[in-house]
């Protein structure tokens, strides 16, 4: 289905009209900040709505890129504005415009100075995002890529907590890092292919040498932003101390970029090289598995291990991406959704204690129950989907995953799977200090339960958590054929010259 | 349509109860539960009746699940002889232990939230045993797991249920992934994981080879192997068994109904379910019967000299479980599931006693603190004689006929492990007896131990307390006559059908009559000597128990110390996982990573920006300096080039 409407256009670009509104904003502190508030909650919720067309009037039937759109961008080179979403990308569109409401939401109550251009960023960011899920454009995937950054950057840097500067430069200097080296893959890529169109990128058959260094290029620049053991460093920092709405976005929706990087460049323009590298990314994935696993374990900031489990669960997905397999690659595309929603509401659920105590501390909880029956029972819902319980979202994509792993990886499957073990321990040891136990802290004692605000934000969560677990075919349905289509070309690819290339590397 | 409602009736049960919980009162949520329950507990008998008997085998799709690749899992229920059989234990059990809660939670400040809870448990459970494929086996598995978690955890102020709780998850899931793992072999191997079709496929595929962790394996032998793994935990067998008894801080009614009549049977279930492939790996059949008998043998050890009323119970059932695997392992899958179905009954009735002696006792659990006080609550006491006689196996009662099945087979197996099974098993009964007995003599009988204030209290359980009990007890009497034909007598050809595959040369079944008398009568003699030594020991001689403790005093806290495993789990992997845990945070991402990482180019930047701002001095003698030197190694270096 090859539209020529712009559907797509207006989802990207939807959030900077209501942010060119915000900045027309005039009046006191009060009238800006609620003005600013309602104006990004429209725009973005309107988004969502128009995006859902996208989902919509989506065809699971191919495997070709849809609501394509193309036009001269810079003139005189090949780089032009083209946009288009297939099954591997479409969801990741939905995923972006169904957070940024929420996010835009739970901040209500939390964000109090410089509320416009607090919205302003936000609306930038899920621009930015959007944009980056949908560029057909290398070029053009990369202005979006490193833009969000940007917004990001501001976010943590100026609504931040006490160390807030530290964390935005160590979060911008390691992505950046990393960029630096894809925008070299990429001239490289140009240059030996004379084309910036994602698509014919896909079919062209790069030499194997290059493969190797382009694959490394690019896996510098995605492995940072997934983040894979060992460059995961700058997360935790980054979650501690941005604020709430931005963790889940970082958590929900930028995590996401590095590995939707590996489906997009990695994997079918580098096919040898992928599977070249492929024990050194299970060995990774592995490792943050069940370093990150353990790690978690110990954290005493409620936010930090989260921001450890999130590389853990992350490690499942890059494993399974690997894998290629239909069971790992769409285990980790639903993996990925799953994760996005599960730690984004993670991270609301600390967001909701923080905003009353301003204390990330473990030990300065226990014993919520008694008191929030009802913020006890969505965490515990989150919880369990962190878990990986049958019936939650997480069930399904790490248990594809898995499945997928074991068909080509018994002991990888085996040392991943070792992750529903570790990951229960910690996640529950959590839920146990935070939410159980006798209720110690006077401070606690008059502590209030969820508002209709924070009821509204959990809600839609708490029914996509379930969707997702109970009746994952909605979801898993448009991804097949671009999935099938990835994993026929791979192999292909891997089968037609992997022969030559272990002569080339003999 | 009753198959649904059977199976989603209590989860339509636990979501009002648990929402819905503040709206409809305590009295809502118990009659909102438990009648929903017990709709669904009559269905239960219906489904017996048209599956079972009139041998009407059902499959109801629900909806589809999951689909990826060739992997195609749907929600849908099977209801075969031995879903039937599971169907009804699970929603009787829980309809009697509903009541019961009702009587024996009535003081307690969550009412719905506990009710809610017990028909989630259900729900879970139904999903479990009427599951068409393993996936869905998987998703009950992990609902029963996680339900167990929080009514382990229900009076979450105790830290000691929510350290219960979690340990019960995570060993748990310590077998989970061993079931995961399985299940993915077995969609390797079979590109399926729907039940059908790896029954159908799987003679062909009894000599193919899986590799797999380094190793070239018999693919069936470890498919059985790992999916054993998961019964293990589930069923709490030798190594993963240290959460059951934990788990007794949860409240009673939850001990009898998820402890000790349903979840941890759930082990049994599965490889009962799985038997035509068990039955193509004589490994995992022999490991299934080494695990199953040392497990039997050594839970008794420790149900011996407990002295808290609902471990002892709770090691029993451990013991009994293991019971059930080595018949599993000599391939009397019948004789397992008799003994599960009677056991189901005997031993919710006498945790739900046990419920009651813990009431009368203003919440005392140390059977040292009791004894002397049958006369005041009579019917309770007797009720706990009935089960007792029934889990010695005493002859008319209903454990007699399962675990004499149990024997003989084992014994009738002909193979060297089934003897041994037979063995273990044998003093496995011997010291059941004792410790039953033991139970009751230091409860019910002799001197009151406790004080006046708690024995002024002592008072019968309510009515609708005691009412559940005296079903289970009718169950405990009457289901071993009543059901030994159809289970593993000559009905039981018909009676099972294809719910259960053996191979013809497996013959523990078939060969029950050919065995020597003597194999039939010895447990028997064994159980009754145990009661003989219990009465021995506490009644004509009161102080020899503590004398026997002196004397063999390593034996005695080993025994006492439930053999030292959680110590060594915990030194082996609990602590070290929280040493490891700091030292990759601190030392690998804090020291190592960060500092050499950004923190350390950070640093080198400072370092070298500094220095370079010295040079920055401001006197013109140092610029011209440097600019002179600058000349000079520019023109060296083109004298050297162009020469």
């Amino acid at each position: 289905m090859q539209t020529s409407h712009h559907l797509l256009s207006i989802v990207t670009f939807l959030p900077l009209v209501g942010a060119l509104f915000l900045l027309f904003i005039r009046g006191d502190d009060a009238s800006v900040a609620r003005n600013a508030r309602n104006v990004a909650l429209l725009t973005t919720t309107a988004t969502f709505v128009v995006s859902l067309l996208v989902i919509f009037g989506f065809d699971p039937g191919t495997a070709d890129f849809q609501f394509v759109e193309s036009g001269s961008w810079l003139p005189g080179t090949t780089i032009s504005y083209r946009m288009g979403v297939d099954g591997i990308s479409v969801w990741f569109v939905l995923l972006s415009t169904f957070l940024t409401p929420l996010c835009i939401l739970s901040s209500f109550g939390s964000v109090e100075k410089r509320v416009k251009e607090y919205m302003l960023a936000f609306l930038v960011l899920e621009t930015m995002m959007v944009g980056m899920f949908c560029a057909l454009d290398v070029i053009l995937f990369y202005v979006f890529f490193e833009g969000v950054l940007i917004p990001m950057f501001l976010i943590i840097g100026v609504w931040g907590g006490a160390r807030r500067v530290y964390a935005a430069y160590k979060f911008f200097l390691y992505t950046l890092a990393g960029s630096v080296l894809m925008l070299l893959a990429l001239f490289a890529m140009y240059f030996e292919a004379h084309t910036t169109d994602i698509q014919t990128l896909m079919g062209h058959p790069f030499p194997e040498s290059m493969q190797l260094w382009l694959w490394l290029a690019f896996f510098a620049s995605f492995a940072v932003k997934v983040p894979m053991w060992p460059v995961h460093t700058w997360l935790p920092d980054a979650h501690v101390e941005a604020p709430t709405a931005g963790s889940v976005i970082l958590a929900g929706v930028l995590l996401k970029m590095g590995a939707y990087g590996f489906l997009r460049f990695s994997l079918p323009m580098l096919p040898i090289a992928s599977a070249w590298f492929t024990p050194m990314v299970y060995t990774l994935s592995v490792v943050a598995i069940v370093y990150t696993s353990l790690v978690a374990l110990v954290q005493e900031d409620m936010k930090k291990l989260i921001a450890y489990s999130s590389v853990a669960h992350m490690g499942y997905v890059t494993s399974g991406i690997f894998s290629v397999t239909p069971q790992g690659v769409e285990g980790a595309l639903f993996q990925m959704l799953s994760h996005g929603v599960v730690s984004g509401a993670l991270f609301l659920c600390v967001g909701v204690v923080y905003d009353r105590m301003h204390t990330r501390d473990i030990g300065r909880y226990g014993g919520l129950s008694e008191r929030m029956p009802r913020y006890a029972l969505a965490f515990m819902i989150f919880t369990l989907a962190s878990v990986g319980l049958p019936g939650t979202s997480g069930f399904v994509g790490e248990f594809l995953v898995l499945m997928g792993l074991f068909e080509v990886n018994g002991w990888v499957s085996l040392l991943a799977a070792s992750g529903m073990v570790l990951g229960a321990a910690y996640m529950l040891y959590l839920y146990r200090r935070v939410i159980f136990g006798k209720l110690v802290h006077a401070d606690l004692a008059e502590i209030l339960d969820l508002s209709g605000r924070e009821i509204a934000v959990f809600v839609p969560l708490i029914i996509v958590v379930i969707w997702m677990g109970v009746y994952p075919s909605t979801f898993l349905e448009p991804m097949h054929t671009s999935v099938a289509t990835l994993i026929d070309n791979v192999h292909l690819a891997q089968a037609g010259r992997g022969g030559l290339l272990a002569a080339a590397l003999r | 349509m009753i198959f649904i409602a059977a199976v989603f009736l209590p989860l339509l049960g636990s979501i009002i109860a648990g929402l819905f919980g503040r709206q409809i009162g305590d009295r809502g949520a118990q009659i909102v539960t438990c009648a929903l329950l017990g709709v669904s507990a009559i269905l239960a008998v219906f489904i017996f009746n048209d599956v079972a008997l009139e041998g009407h085998n059902a499959l109801v799709p629900v909806a589809a699940w999951i689909q990826s690749g060739n992997l195609d899992v749907a929600w849908s229920l099977r209801f075969d002889t031995l879903t039937a059989v599971m169907t009804v234990v699970v929603t009787w059990v829980s309809f009697m232990v509903h009541i019961y809660s009702v009587g024996y939670m009535s003081h307690d400040p969550s009412v719905p939230r506990f009710m809610s809870y017990l028909s989630l448990f259900t729900f879970a459970m139904l999903m479990l045993v009427s599951a068409d494929n393993l996936v869905q086996l998987f998703f009950g598995w992990e609902g029963v797991g996680v339900a167990s978690y929080l009514l382990i955890g229900f009076w979450y102020e105790r830290p000691s249920a929510c350290a219960a709780a979690i340990k019960a998850f995570l060993v748990n899931r310590v077998g989970d992934l061993g079931f995961a793992l399985g299940i993915f072999g077995c969609y390797v191997l079979f590109g399926s994981v729907q039940m059908d079709t790896i029954f159908h496929d799987a003679p062909g595929k009894a000599a193919v080879i899986l590799h797999l962790f380094g190793f070239d394996w018999n693919a069936i032998t470890i498919i059985c192997l790992l999916l054993f793994i998961g019964a293990m935990g589930k069923s709490a067998q030798l190594g993963l068994h240290t959460w059951l008894p934990d788990a007794m801080e949860g409240p009673t009614p939850v001990s009898a109904l998820i402890h000790a009549a349903t979840m941890v049977t759930a082990g049994v279930f599965m490889v009962a379910r799985m038997s035509p492939l068990f039955e193509l790996s004589d490994t995992a059949l022999t490991v299934v019967t080494l695990v199953g008998a040392a497990t039997a043998f050594f839970a008794a050890t420790i149900g011996c000299v407990q002295n808290d009323i609902k471990r002892v119970i709770a090691y029993s059932t451990c013991s009994q479980l293991g019971y059930m695997f080595f018949a599993i392992g000599v391939s009397a899958y019948q004789a397992a599931i008799f003994h599960l179905f009677t056991h189901a009954f005997f031993k919710a009735l006498l945790f739900l006693g046990a419920g009651s002696v813990i009431h009368a006792m203003s919440d005392e659990q140390d059977i040292r603190r009791m004894g002397g006080i049958w006369r005041h609550i009579k019917v309770t006491w007797i009720l706990m004689w009935i089960g007792s006689l029934a889990l010695a196996g005493i002859p008319f009662f209903a454990g007699y006929y399962s675990k004499d099945t149990i024997l003989e087979a084992a014994w009738a197996s002909g193979s060297d492990v089934g003897h041994l099974a037979y063995v273990m098993g044998v003093a496995a009964a011997f010291m059941t007896a004792f410790y039953s007995w033991r139970l009751l003599i230091l409860v019910f009988h002799g001197r009151p131990r406790a004080d006046d204030r708690v024995m002024a209290h002592v008072h019968e359980s309510p009515a609708v307390m005691i009412l559940p009990l005296l079903v289970l007890a009718a169950g405990a009497v009457a289901a071993g006559w009543a059901g030994e034909d159809l289970f593993v007598g000559e009905g039981r050809a018909e009676f099972w059908r294809a719910a259960i595959g053996v191979l013809p040369h497996h013959g523990a079944m078939e060969n029950l009559h050919a065995i020597p008398e003597w194999v039939g009568l010895l447990p028997l003699g064994m159980a009754l000597s145990g009661i003989a030594l219990a009465y021995g020991l506490y009644v004509f001689a009161p102080g020899v128990p503590a004398l026997l403790a002196g004397w063999f005093r390593p034996v005695y806290l080993f025994m006492l110390n439930k053999w030292y495993f959680d110590e060594l789990y915990d030194w082996l992997f609990v602590r070290p996982a929280f040493r490891l845990g700091i030292g990759l945070w601190r030392g690998g991402d804090g020291a190592l990573i960060d500092g050499v990482g950004p923190d350390g180019v950070a640093a080198a930047t400072r370092f070298l920006a500094r220095r370079v701002a010295r040079a920055q001095s401001g006197y013109v003698y140092h610029y011209a300096f440097a600019m002179l030197l600058g000349v000079a190694a520019f023109v060296s270096w083109h004298v050297f080039n162009a020469g």
